[in-house]
């Protein structure tokens, strides 16, 4: 008798987390559905950096971070996605820098912008990660070392970074990663729709379910 | 003479709801960390770590019950209290802020929720460590009774 009711409250105990976890991810879902719909600008400010054609009908929104791992990793797979449908998909940046540090970064690529390099120096950024941002010896100034291969004229970046247009950017993007609770980067988001469970096949699957409904 | 194993249905039924607390306040902070994907900062690990060893420990002492289980457990739902106060006080600005332990990552201060308006988590981590050490102290009196 002890042992029934002992294992019908972990039962129910168990039942009552996955119940809630389920009704959770569905509810968040649907909101960010319905604020993609309304296109809300919490998905896309002014100042976000879009790449590929404005008429796309599908956008991937990426919150990311210069210094994340994970985010140099998605990518090269990102961009593979859109090459293989050209003209269908756009994707924004955001910005959710988590790192330590990882403000001057974003300041680094906004400041490249300005020189009309910003994605060139993404990808710099990106591919030089490891020598900058490893976890056990992170050498932010060394990401210095390889932004002139870009073609970036440094001492006007090094004036133009300090600009504090580019922290209220930071701040914007800091502030709508809150509101749509992306705490981890890279934070996804196909047409509004939240990449979850996180893996790269859930992406594909993701962009391509959007690009079936929408062509 | 004080027999450990002595079996009253109260008695179990008090340490059973002890652990049914523990395993719903484990759950809902796995609820929190991974549905909600809420960071825990440093103040709620030291919690968790009284917590999370309650769940078994307390499930261990219901099969066959042993009253002895309080003299283990007691001692970690009293620290998991006194953590879980502090960080009520933190919370509510009542202590200082520059007395706060955390340094960089998740702020103890941080506020994720707040039901009703004032019930935070480490709120309802002190409802819970309060009852879970009532509930052993009740117990722990009413088997050392038997005693004789």
């Amino acid at each position: 008798m002890k042992y029934k009711i002992f294992a019908g409250i972990c039962l129910l105990l168990i039942a009552i987390f996955v119940g809630t976890s389920y009704y959770y991810k569905k509810e968040q879902a649907q909101m960010y559905g319905q604020l993609a719909r309304n296109s809300d600008p919490v998905f896309v400010r002014d100042h976000s950096r879009i790449l590929g054609s404005p008429d796309a009908r599908v956008t991937i929104v990426e919150f990311m971070d210069p210094a994340c791992e994970t985010c140099a990793l998605f990518s090269p797979l990102v961009k593979q996605v859109m090459a293989a449908n050209p003209g269908r998909i756009k994707l924004v940046i955001r910005y959710a820098p988590f790192h330590d540090g990882a403000d001057t970064f974003v300041k680094i690529l906004e400041a490249a912008g300005k020189q009309g390099k910003y994605w060139e120096t993404l990808d710099a950024m990106f591919m030089s990660q490891p020598h900058w941002a490893s976890h056990h010896n992170p050498q932010p100034e060394r990401v210095w070392e390889f932004l002139p291969a870009v073609g970036l004229d440094m001492a006007r970046l090094k004036t133009d970074m300090n600009d504090p247009e580019f922290a209220r950017r930071i701040s914007q993007d800091v502030a709508d990663a809150a509101t749509l609770n992306v705490r981890k980067t890279p934070g996804f988001f196909v047409n509004g729709r939240p990449l979850e469970p996180f893996s790269r096949q859930n992406l594909i699957n993701l962009i391509n379910e959007e690009l079936k409904t929408q062509y | 003479m004080f027999d450990r194993y002595r079996t009253s249905d109260i008695d179990w039924a008090i340490l059973l709801a002890a652990w049914g607390i523990a395993a719903a306040s484990a759950l809902g902070s796995i609820f929190f960390s991974h549905v909600m994907a809420f960071a825990p900062c440093v103040l709620c690990w030291y919690q968790r770590i009284c917590l999370f060893p309650l769940v078994v420990i307390l499930a261990r002492g219901l099969f066959p019950f042993d009253a002895v289980v309080v003299k283990y457990a007691l001692p970690l739902a009293v620290l998991g209290w006194g953590v879980a106060l502090y960080h009520s006080l933190l919370y509510s600005g009542l202590i200082s802020k520059n007395l706060q332990p955390c340094t960089q990552g998740v702020s103890c201060t941080e506020k994720y929720i707040e039901f009703f308006g004032f019930v935070s988590i480490p709120l309802l981590s002190l409802l819970c460590f309060t009852l879970i050490a009532a509930l052993l102290i009740i117990l722990k009196k009413r088997t050392t009774s038997n005693e004789i």
